[in-house]
């Protein structure tokens, strides 16, 4: 909340690292359509902050390749990315 | 997409971490606003 007041939600995005997908989708309709529990700050407040993982392509293109092959080439053999990038793109589709 | 957006990185302990998720985003020339790393256990 105090990121989009500063910056404007318009330009900010999330990137996550999780390992599962379970809790993705929470976070992901968080951040963009508010919090679903009504339990926390973001409760009704729509941001429409896009979420990616950062193990999708789209994110993981723009990552320099020795970057890549060093810091996230490992978590890519361990994460299974697909469920993740259905969930959040799934979510970033309602924006 | 991503392009000229600033970035909240939130890692995860049991999957990539956010100074890892930082780290990459900025060498891929993005402006990390935040970074943390949750824990589920």
């Amino acid at each position: 909340m105090r990121l989009a007041d500063q910056y404007g939600p318009e330009n900010l995005a999330v990137v996550l690292g999780n390992g599962e997908a379970d809790g993705v989708e929470v976070f992901a309709e968080t951040v963009t359509r508010g919090d679903p529990s009504y339990a926390g700050p973001l409760a009704g407040v729509a941001l429409n902050i896009p979420v990616y993982h950062v193990l999708e392509e789209e994110v993981m293109a723009g990552v320099p390749a020795q970057l890549r092959d060093e810091k996230l080439q490992l978590s890519s053999l361990v994460i299974d990315v697909d469920p993740l990038h259905q969930v959040l793109q799934a979510a970033r589709n309602k924006i | 997409m991503l392009a000229g957006k600033k970035i909240i990185a939130i890692g995860e302990r049991d999957g990539v971490p956010g100074p890892v998720i930082a780290e990459c985003l900025e060498g891929a020339g993005l402006e990390v606003v935040f970074q943390a790393t949750e824990c589920f256990v």
